[in-house]
This record gives structure tokens, C-alpha cells and sequence, in this order.
């Protein structure tokens, strides 16, 4: 009746699972008391849950990854701690079976449900204004794909408190994740939950590649897009192209472990490796799916703090689209060591070394951007700043393991783990939270505080680089990784150095939260009444804080590359906005509950097919069809926003911004 | 390919201005973007096939001791399944036609025998993973036949789904007539179908004839 | 920069509190190999293929600094010369381009990356795992089988075995054929150089060669399961003659791995204490690559390791 789920899938004699599954179950209960109380459940289903509006699938992609953020980061902190405690005699506080599923955690959730959610949640926001239009190609799939990826991280969190997780690492490899050496359900949630998130991500991929190369304001060419949107392209046909790989991968393996298969068995003929290539041939690419973007962010906020035009727009183009390309090319470096010989090994290692190329010159394009321009250090550009530091030498880190008979000695160590923190920490968190200060106004119509904004970035900064240059020392040292146990006590010093930094990047998330709240009591002070708080180049700054649900209330029309930046000025020299255009009602797409209902029964179905309920499993997905079959029978699609309301918000619009360039034009 | 009267995406009432810079004139039409977006669909699903066929070559050998290809083909059961399924994409073609010259009864005619011999290219293949499975060549015996199962079967898994929505759309076309939003269903819906004869195509030249060569 | 120094500083620090707690731990330990308790890795190789590949890493990060901190400088120097504050500095609003600039900012990488990749090529080739170490003593040939969770290494020119202990002799190469019993791991002794994988059913060829006497630290460097911690192992390098003394010694003495001896030790079980085995059946390392010994049983769901022995 309920497969293999019996009472023992709760951890009532594991304290430390059953501890946190309270706590979480507990703040997921105040928090729920919390909205009922103040009646904000119409507010949030009508608002946020059902939208197909872009910029709200952006901050519930953004509030999702922020949440599964703070789970990481406890499963990262509970690392530091027990490799801090578990040197000599010592086992430390967690034995193997819990510390290899917390490392399998950790990894696991910062890329798929941390890292990848929030680089999606930027690009849901701020592509669409940039493009100067209304909303993506399919706003209702746009939907869908967020629930989908809510759904995953859902399973995850669950595996917490019924059953296990994997213990394998957060890629899984066989033959330690087969059957015969990981019977329990560990590894079953973490093929479902990536399987559920990973259609969801393959659909946002198509909605952005069509809404991107299809769906431009009148006039933007591909050569007047701004690059962030270059990038999201870049990252979102990478995606098209890496993911269902990735489906098919774990697919063979939920083969195997279900029905007896022999993709990757050691018995049957089976052949593990063909799933190391496999799965890095989308691994390898998916890490570029995060940090293209974020080097979008950069382009965006070196190019407004420092006042000037992004040098070399074509330039960077280039290297963008050289590195998506390059991307495919390089998959074997990260298993030089699997003995494919030296001439595979160099041609791999050659390949990864050239992406180093277009990559660098990037740097030097944000370095001369800078050049001859008026810096201003705001906390974005904080983050730019600190990330040209950083992720220079995790770079310099990665073409040293590019270098094969170096990874020889370094392959699947802490050095390893420093080089892609580095980058990913230096590249792709620090343009987050560059991107989440620029663009908060943007959202929410206030900034944030400043002050608490740069003690959150020199936490990070500081943490960081505390919590991961011993990491390379003890890996040059032969520290491997996923280590439960020490077994060299000279290490010690390292490792509580690295604790400290985790523990200053943990109060630097605690700062973040703490300036959140404070910039939202404090509001009043720091309101973004013109919409271009920043002094912006690109369109999103045209609208106000925050933009009316349709964007823009006629689609601006775009002479040459920076288009607000030019208008804005030629409104400032002549003292006088553009003629006001010819208003119409718009329409818009309707909301609709699919997304959440889908996302149910997925997770429905997730969970049965986890436990091998088959009967539930069958229901969920039965439940899944009649869905689309419902939602693919309604007559209404869209609504009309009534020409009153456009011509109302436009001359609001309109009104403020003569006042605010009006002044700008008297300061000149 | 679009008109004045052309809906356009996501509520986009401005249509254009003079300067348009290297050519772009806004935002395309629905009847642009729905195709386009399925396209790209259709094409990542093709990486998920190339995944699955990269996997049949480099396991096509690891038979385990038990049997190959060639033993277990029966290349005259394969050519009718094959005919089969190239004759359904043809019929579906032309009740496109049919549906563009919003002729009701044709559509359902041709979409049902679209179906008709989807479903004779399904229990063919249904047939043969039975026979296979009874001669003591399941899956579950070698990587080979893993790999075989799983990319034919995959390919009959998307013939399966097809044929579901199938049914739904010669419903929808039914109750809602032959209105803009479903006529762009069933093109995608066609060009869904004509992908999998193609990926049919790959499959039938990949395993069964260089399978069951001398 | 200023980071840099900082952590220079800690290091300092650190390396001098580190040095007093190695003599401490040393002093404590009663293990037979004494020395070489604190680990450095192939910052203090003992062999020829790790003092190359040692060198290659110097000499890369090199080169690569020599472009990597004049960019950091310039970066610095940039962001606060054309500070908004600074009125001395020009602004420029509308420079977003420059051929000659382009020019060097593709060339520097690109003839960074020219050079790298040849060092990548020729290195690559010199020291892949597989091939031969040039000497002029003949390789002594040890075959590795990676079980759960403990190093098995079998002598087949000198007829014994042992378990998680590895002794050579010195200045001469090993020749070694690697694979594993149940899952993937990683044979790697860090002083010595290059790792390579242990995969099931396949082998894999390693050549390494200590050139100094002592102990060194070996372990997995690929993650296997709950008894992964524990798959340390000590390898002694002895002078060539103690080798052939000690190997002469230990054949006939203790148990004999057989099929029985084998299945008893693919037990699971973690940080094994050092055995070794007067005799082993004859080619049973190819029976284990075929698979025709007995599988490991699969290890229980909440398997938990025996605490590890005192002063590691």
C-alpha cells in the first residue's frame, strides 16, 4: 500500500536530522500563522503563486534560491565544524553516514537550487525590461518552470525528515550510487527531485532562447541588445543544449536502480565511466550556464557606476559566445585521472586552457570600462570590484588544474574545492549580490540600506578568502575532499582558520537578512520615486519603481546600442521628454494556477515513485495530464488593461520623470 | 509570415516604427513565436536521443555473454513499423492541410488515421519487446539490450505521449473549432510528430540495419 | 594585496604553531614508521614524477602571476585614480573602444595560453601514468585492488601480499596495475606524484618511483562510501637490498591469501591495521579485474567504522 515507506523513514533516534526537521517544520508553521493572521494568502496566490508575470516569477525564483541558500550554507558550516573537530582520536559529532549525505546536500543544493534559481530568478526579472517588452514568449510556461524547480527543492527538503539523502556526492557517480551499494532511498530522491527541476529549467531555456531572439522593443537589433541579455542568451542556449543530457544521464541510472539495467552496473557489461563523461558533458557546461549571467551583471554595473559605455560591446559579444561554444569542448578535465592517456589528456587540457582566453579578455574589458569613467563605490560596484580580484586567481587556480599532470597530484582535492568556490563564490555569487542590490529598487521601489549592504560584502569578501586559502594549502598538502576524518593534526590550524571564514560569510547572510528587514522598516527614507536610481544606461530604468505589470505602456522605440542612455540624455539637453505617443489598451496574459497545480502532482508523483507507491505515483501523473488538458481548454487567455489605466500610469510616468530630468538638465 | 491581423505575443500593441536599425521591427507574431519556441523544444529533445545514442554506441558490444543484435532483429517486423509510422507522418501532413482549409471532417479523418497507424507502429514494437523479452533477451540481461530497450523504448515512450495528445487535440479541434490557439497546437503537434519519424529515421539505420549487417 | 600579506602573515604564523605541534604528535606516536608525520604532499616530493610535476605547478602559477598581478594592480589603480571624487582624472563618457587596446587584450592571454599549452602537451605526454619510468633498474611490478574500504597490494614477482601497507624499495620504479574490487576509488600517495583512478572490471597503469628512503602517506583521493575516511595507508621505501630481505622474510609467513583469506577480507571494514600474507593464489588479481571472485556483499545501510587507531 505505501511501498517501501514504513515509520522507520522518520529519524526519531538520529538527533541531529530529527532537530532540524522540528525547527524547519516549526518556522514553516509560525511563518504560515504569520500570513493567515495579517490575510495575506489572496494577496499571495493572486499575486505571486498564479503570476505569469515575469517580474514575479523573478522574486519567487530569487526568495526560493535565498531559502535553499541558507540550508547549504548549515550543511556548510556543519562541514567546517566537523573537520574542525575530527582530527587524531576524534570522530567530531557527525559519523560517515550523516557527513556524506550533508557534503552530497551541500552540493547538490547550491547549484541546482540555490545558484541555478537565482541566476534565473535575475534573468526572469531584468531581461524582458531590458528588451524593452512586456513579458517572455510563454509567460504561462515561464510559470510552470518555477513550480517545477520549487518542486525539486521541496523533495530535497523532504528527503530530511522521511528517509535519507544521497551519499554519493552531488553527482552521483556509480557504481557507488547503484542498487548494490546504495539500496537506500538517498539516491532515488536525488534523481527525482534533479529530474522534476531539470524539465523545469529546459523550459525556462526555451522560453528565454524565443523571447530573446524573437521579442525585442521595435529597432533593438541582436548588436543593440544590452549584454546581459547577451549573456542570459548564452547561458539559456547552453541549457537547451546541456540539459537533456542530464535528463538522459540520471534516467539510465533511475533504470538501473529500478528496473535492473546495466547502464553503469560493474555485472551485465555495464560501463560506470560512459556515466562520468555523460554526466560532466552537461556538467561542465552548467557551470557556465551560472556564470555567464553573472558576467552580464558585471557588464551592467561597471559600466552605470563608472559612467561610461561597456568598452568593447562587440568584443565582449565575442568572448561570450566563444566561451558557450568552448564550453562543449572541455568536459574530460575533470577526470584526467581516469587514464585516458596523454594525448586525450592534452588536447582536454589545451581546450580548457583557451577558454581562459576569452574569459580574460572580459576582465580587460571591464578594466578599461572603468578607465576614463567617474567610479562611484556602491555596493554593487563593491561586489564588481572584488570579484575582478578574486575570480582572477581562480582562474589562475583553474588553468593549473587544466595542466593534466598537475591535476595528477591536485584532482579531487581541497585544492580542487578552493578553485571552484573561488569562482563560483567570486563569480557567481558576489554578481548576485551585486545584481540583487542594483536591481532591488527596481522591484520593490526603495533601496537598500548602504550601510549594512557594504558590511555584508567585506563579510563575504573577508569570509571567503579566509574560509578558502588554507583549502589550498592543505590540498597541495594531499588533503582529499569529503573527508569526515582528519588524519593529519598539522592541519588543524587550517582548517579552524577556514572554519572562521565560514562562520564571518555566515554573519554576513545573517547581515543580509538583518538589511533587508531594516531597509523595509526604513523604507520612507530611501524611496526610488524617479525609477533610475542608479543613473542607468539600459531600458529597465525607463519605467518606475516598481514598473506596472505590462512594463512599459508603449514599447520604446531603440536608435543604437544604449538606448535609454541616449534618449535620457538628448531629454536632458533639450530640457523635454519625447512626444507622447499613441496610447492603446493592453493586453495581457492571464494568470492561471497551473504552474502550482502541476508542480502538486509532480511532487505526487516524486514522492510515490521515491517510495515505489505505484498506484500514487500512477495518480500523480494521471493528475499531471488532466491539468494541461484543463488549462489547454480554456477560452481566455488574456485580459485588457484599460486605456484610462495606460494613459494614467504614462503620464504619472511621464510627470515625474520631466521633474527629475528637469533637474538633472539645471545641474549639467 | 505576419499579418496585421496576427495576434502578437504577449500583448504587444506597438507595431513598429521607421528607424528599425539592422532590420528589427519588434516583437514577432504568435503565429512566429509558438513554432519557434516548439522548434527549440524539439531540439533539445534531440540532445536527450543523442545522449541516448552516443550510450547505444559505446554499449552496443557489451553483450555479457548473451545475444546480439543481430540475433534478435527481424528486419521485415522493423519495415513495416517503420512504413507504418512514415505513413502516419504523411496523413498527419495532410490533415494540416485539411485543418488550414478548416474542413472539419477531413482533419478528424486523417488526424484519427494519423493515430490509427501510430498505434500499428506501437503494438509492432510493444510486439517485438515481448517476443525479445520471452526469447531471454530483457533489458535486465546486458548493457547492450539495456541501452537498446531504453532508446527504442524512448522513442516509443514519445509515440505513446504523442498519440495521448493526439487525442486531445481531435478533441479540442472538435469542441473549439479550428480558432488561431489551436490551429498553432496542432502545428506543434505536427512538427512533434515529423521529429520523431526523423529520430525513427536515426534509429531504424543506427540499430537495425548496421545491427543485422552480414 | 592586502590580503595577500595578511594571509602571509597567519601563514607564518600557523607554520610556526604547526612545527611545534608536529614535534608533539611525533613524540606521542608509537607507530613503527615514525617519521614523516606531518604531511606536505607534493610540496615535498620524494620521487621523480612528483618533483616534475611539482616543478610544472611552480612555474605555471609563475607565469600565470606575472600577468595576474599587474591586472589586480591596474585594477586597484583604476578604480581609484578614476574615482568620482578625483577631479584631476579625465573623464572620457563616450570612449568605449580601441583596436590597439583589443589587440593586447586577446594577444596577452592568448599567448599565455600558446605557452601553457605547450608546457600542457609536452607534460602531458612525459608524465602520463601509463608510461615507463627511464632507469636503470628494472621496475618492480605491485598490483592494487581497491576493496571496501582498504588497499589490497599484491606482489606477484615476489609471491606475497599485503593490506594497507606498501612497501618498495627505493630508487627503483614500481610498475603498478590498478583496479578495484566494488567501487571507484583513486591510489594516490601525494610525496610519490600522480593518483590514478580504480575502476571495477578495468585496470589502470601507474609508474611512480621514490627516490628517498622513509614513509610516506597514501590514501584515496576518490570518494567510495561510509568507510572512505579509513583508507589510509603508510608506503615504506626501503634500500633496495632491505626490500629483497624484507619480501624474502615475509613469504611463508602468516596466512596465505586464497579464495577464502579473499572473501574474508572483502568484509566491509575500515582503517584495517597493516596485514600481509606469506602467500596469494595465483593470478588473483585477474580473477578480481574479471570479476570472478566473490562480490563485496553489500555493505549495510548504516555501516559505522571503528574508531581509528591512536596517534595516526
Amino acid at each position: 500500500m505505501f511501498g517501501r515507506l514504513t515509520w522507520d523513514a522518520i529519524p526519531f533516534n538520529q538527533p541531529i536530522p530529527l532537530i532540524t526537521s522540528l525547527v524547519v517544520l516549526m518556522a514553516l508553521a509560525v511563518t504560515a500563522i504569520w500570513i493567515t493572521r495579517n490575510g495575506w494568502w489572496g494577496y499571495l496566490w493572486n499575486e505571486y503563486f498564479t503570476s505569469t508575470d515575469h517580474k514575479k516569477i523573478g522574486i519567487m525564483y530569487v526568495v526560493l534560491a535565498l531559502l535553499m541558500l541558507v540550508r547549504g550554507f548549515a550543511d556548510a558550516i556543519m562541514m567546517r565544524a566537523q573537520q574542525s573537530l575530527a582530527i587524531g582520536n576524534s570522530q567530531g559529532y557527525l559519523p560517515p553516514e550523516h557527513y556524506n549525505q550533508i557534503f552530497s546536500a551541500h552540493g547538490t543544493i547550491m547549484i541546482f537550487f540555490m545558484a541555478m534559481p537565482i541566476i534565473i530568478g535575475f534573468m526572469n526579472f531584468v531581461v524582458p525590461l531590458q528588451l524593452g517588452v512586456r513579458d517572455v514568449a510563454f509567460p504561462t510556461l515561464n510559470n510552470v518552470s518555477f513550480w517545477l524547480s520549487a518542486s525539486g527543492a521541496l523533495l530535497i527538503n523532504v528527503s530530511l525528515f522521511v528517509g535519507e539523502f544521497a551519499r554519493t556526492g552531488w553527482l552521483a557517480f556509480p557504481p557507488l550510487s547503484e542498487k548494490a551499494f546504495s539500496p537506500g532511498v538517498g539516491v532515488d530522491y536525488y534523481l527525482v527531485a534533479l529530474q522534476i527541476s531539470g524539465v523545469g529549467t529546459t523550459l525556462t531555456a526555451v522560453n528565454f532562447v524565443t523571447t530573446i531572439l524573437k521579442i525585442r522593443a521595435p529597432g533593438m537589433s541582436y548588436l543593440r541588445m544590452p549584454v546581459f541579455c547577451w549573456t542570459s542568451l548564452a547561458s539559456s542556449l547552453l541549457m537547451l543544449a546541456a540539459f537533456p543530457v542530464l535528463t538522459a544521464t540520471l534516467a539510465m541510472l533511475m533504470l538501473d536502480r529500478y528496473l535492473g539495467f546495466h547502464f553503469f552496473t560493474n555485472d551485465g557489461g555495464g560501463n560506470s565511466m560512459l556515466y562520468m563523461n555523460l554526466i560532466w558533458v552537461w556538467g561542465h557546461p552548467e557551470v557556465y550556464i551560472l556564470v555567464l549571467p553573472a558576467f552580464g551583471i558585471y557588464s551592467e554595473v561597471v559600466s552605470t557606476f563608472s559612467g561610461k559605455p561597456l568598452f568593447g560591446y562587440r568584443s565582449m559579444i565575442f568572448a561570450t559566445l566563444a566561451i558557450c561554444i568552448l564550453s562543449f569542448t572541455v568536459w574530460l578535465h575533470h577526470f584526467f585521472t581516469m587514464g585516458a592517456g596523454a594525448d586525450v589528456n592534452a588536447v582536454f587540457g589545451i581546450a580548457s586552457m583557451l577558454i581562459g582566453i576569452p574569459t580574460g579578455v572580459k576582465i580587460y574589458n571591464w578594466l578599461f570600462t572603468m578607465y576614463g569613467g567617474r567610479v562611484r563605490f556602491t555596493v554593487p560596484m563593491h561586489y564588481a570590484i572584488g570579484f575582478m580580484f578574486t575570480f582572477v586567481i581562480g582562474g589562475l587556480t583553474g588553468i593549473l588544474l587544466a595542466m593534466p599532470p598537475v591535476d595528477f597530484v591536485v584532482h579531487n582535492s581541497l585544492f580542487l574545492v578552493a578553485h571552484f568556490h573561488q569562482v563560483i563564490i567570486g563569480g557567481v555569487v558576489f554578481a548576485v549580490m551585486a545584481g540583487y542590490t542594483y536591481w532591488f529598487p527596481k522591484a520593490f521601489g526603495f533601496t537598500l540600506d548602504e550601510r549594512l549592504g557594504k558590511a555584508v560584502f567585506w563579510c563575504w569578501f573577508i569570509g571567503f578568502h579566509l574560509a578558502f586559502m588554507p583549502l589550498y594549502v592543505l590540498g597541495l598538502w594531499g588533503a582529499t575532499r569529503r573527508m569526515q576524518h582528519i588524519p593529519d593534526p598539522t592541519w588543524a590550524p587550517y582548517l579552524d582558520v577556514a572554519f572562521v571564514g565560514a562562520a564571518i560569510i555566515g554573519l554576513g547572510i545573517v547581515l543580509t537578512v538583518v538589511q533587508l528587514l531594516y531597509s523595509i522598516k526604513t523604507r520612507d527614507q530611501r524611496r526610488d520615486v524617479t525609477g533610475d536610481p542608479w543613473d542607468g544606461r539600459t531600458l529597465e530604468w525607463l519605467t518606475l519603481s516598481p514598473p506596472p505589470h505590462y512594463n512599459f505602456a508603449v514599447l520604446p522605440d531603440v536608435h543604437g546600442e544604449e538606448a535609454y542612455w541616449t534618449r535620457k540624455q538628448t531629454a536632458i539637453k533639450q530640457d523635454q521628454l519625447i512626444a507622447e505617443p499613441n496610447y492603446q489598451p493592453i493586453e495581457m496574459p492571464l494568470h492561471s494556477p497551473t504552474g502550482v497545480i502541476v508542480a502538486f502532482f509532480a511532487s505526487v508523483c516524486g514522492f510515490a515513485i521515491i517510495w515505489y507507491i505505484w498506484w500514487l505515483a500512477i495518480l500523480g501523473l494521471v493528475g499531471a495530464f488532466a491539468v494541461f488538458v484543463w488549462y489547454a481548454w480554456r477560452d481566455e487567455h488574456e485580459h485588457v488593461i484599460p486605456l484610462e489605466e495606460v494613459i494614467a500610469n504614462a503620464r504619472e510616468r511621464r510627470r515625474i520623470r520631466k521633474e527629475h530630468l528637469h533637474n538633472l538638465s539645471q545641474s549639467v | 509570415m505576419s499579418t496585421v491581423n496576427e495576434a502578437p505575443a504577449v500583448g504587444l500593441t506597438h507595431h513598429g516604427s521607421e528607424d528599425t536599425g539592422l532590420g528589427n521591427r519588434g516583437p514577432q507574431s504568435k503565429s512566429i513565436v509558438v513554432p519557434y519556441g516548439f522548434w527549440l523544444f524539439v531540439l533539445s529533445d534531440m540532445v536527450l536521443f543523442s545522449a541516448l545514442f552516443a550510450t547505444y554506441a559505446s554499449l552496443v558490444h557489451a553483450t555479457d555473454g548473451g545475444p546480439a543484435g543481430h540475433q534478435l532483429f527481424h528486419r521485415s517486423l522493423v519495415a513495416v513499423e517503420t512504413g507504418a509510422l512514415l505513413a502516419s507522418s504523411f496523413v498527419c501532413g495532410l490533415a494540416v492541410i485539411a485543418a488550414k482549409q478548416k474542413n472539419m471532417l477531413w482533419t478528424q479523418v486523417l488526424l484519427f488515421a494519423t493515430g490509427l497507424l501510430g498505434f500499428v507502429f506501437l503494438a509492432i514494437e510493444i510486439y517485438e519487446f515481448r517476443s525479445m523479452i520471452a526469447e531471454g533477451a530483457p533489458p535486465q540481461r546486458s548493457a547492450f539490450l539495456s541501452s537498446f530497450f531504453t532508446l527504442v523504448g524512448c522513442h516509443g515512450a514519445h509515440v505513446t505521449a504523442g498519440l495521448l495528445w493526439l487525442g486531445t487535440m481531435m478533441a479540442q479541434i472538435w469542441t473549439k473549432g479550428f480558432q488561431p490557439h489551436v490551429g498553432r497546437r496542432l502545428l506543434c503537434f505536427s512538427i512533434f510528430w515529423h521529429a520523431l519519424d526523423i529520430i525513427w529515421v536515426a534509429i531504424f539505420t543506427i540499430v537495425y540495419l548496421i545491427g543485422t549487417l552480414p | 594585496m592586502f590580503v595577500d600579506s595578511l594571509s602571509g602573515r597567519v601563514t607564518g604564523l600557523v607554520k610556526t604553531l604547526g612545527k611545534v605541534q608536529r614535534r608533539m604528535i611525533c613524540a606521542a606516536s608509537a607507530s613503527v614508521f615514525a617519521s614523516g608525520c606531518a604531511q606536505r604532499g607534493i610540496l615535498d616530493p620524494v620521487g621523480p614524477v612528483a618533483s616534475a610535476e611539482k616543478t610544472i605547478l611552480i612555474n605555471s602559477t609563475a607565469i600565470m602571476l606575472a600577468i595576474i598581478i599587474p591586472t589586480m594592480i591596474a585594477t586597484a589603480a583604476f578604480a581609484f585614480w578614476f574615482r568620482r571624487g578625483n577631479t584631476k582624472a579625465k573623464y572620457r563618457p563616450d570612449w568605449e573602444y580601441s583596436g590597439a587596446i583589443e589587440l593586447v587584450v586577446w594577444s596577452i592571454p592568448a599567448l599565455t595560453i600558446m605557452l601553457l599549452g605547450g608546457i600542457a602537451w609536452i607534460s602531458s605526454h612525459d608524465l602520463d601514468p601509463g608510461k615507463p619510468l627511464k632507469s636503470s633498474k628494472p621496475a618492480i611490478h605491485v598490483q592494487v585492488v581497491s576493496l571496501d574500504w582498504k588497499w589490497l597490494f599484491i606482489y606477484p614477482d615476489q609471491g606475497i601480499a599485503t593490506v594497507n601497507q606498501l612497501v618498495i624499495p627505493q630508487g627503483t620504479p614500481v610498475s603498478f596495475d590498478l583496479t578495484s574490487a566494488t567501487v571507484w576509488n583513486s591510489f594516490f600517495v601525494p610525496q610519490m606524484g600522480s593518483m590514478i583512478y580504480t575502476m571495477p572490471r578495468m585496470t589502470t597503469h601507474l609508474n611512480l618511483q621514490a627516490d628517498k628512503p622513509g614513509a610516506f602517506q597514501g590514501l584515496s583521493a576518490h570518494f567510495s562510501g561510509d568507510g572512505f575516511p579509513g583508507m589510509q595507508f603508510k608506503v615504506q621505501s626501503l634500500p633496495a637490498d632491505q626490500f629483497a630481505m624484507w619480501a624474502q622474510g615475509e613469504r611463508g609467513q602468516g596466512g596465505a591469501l586464497d579464495a577464502k583469506a579473499y572473501a574474508e577480507l572483502s568484509k566491509p571494514s575500515s582503517y584495517v591495521k597493516p596485514i600481509t600474507y606469506g602467500a596469494v593464489v595465483p593470478n588473483l588479481y585477474e580473477a578480481i579485474v574479471a570479476g570472478r571472485q566473490p562480490q563485496n556483499p553489500v555493505p549495510p545501510p548504516l555501516h559505522n567504522p571503528p574508531a581509528p587507531p591512536a596517534g595516526v
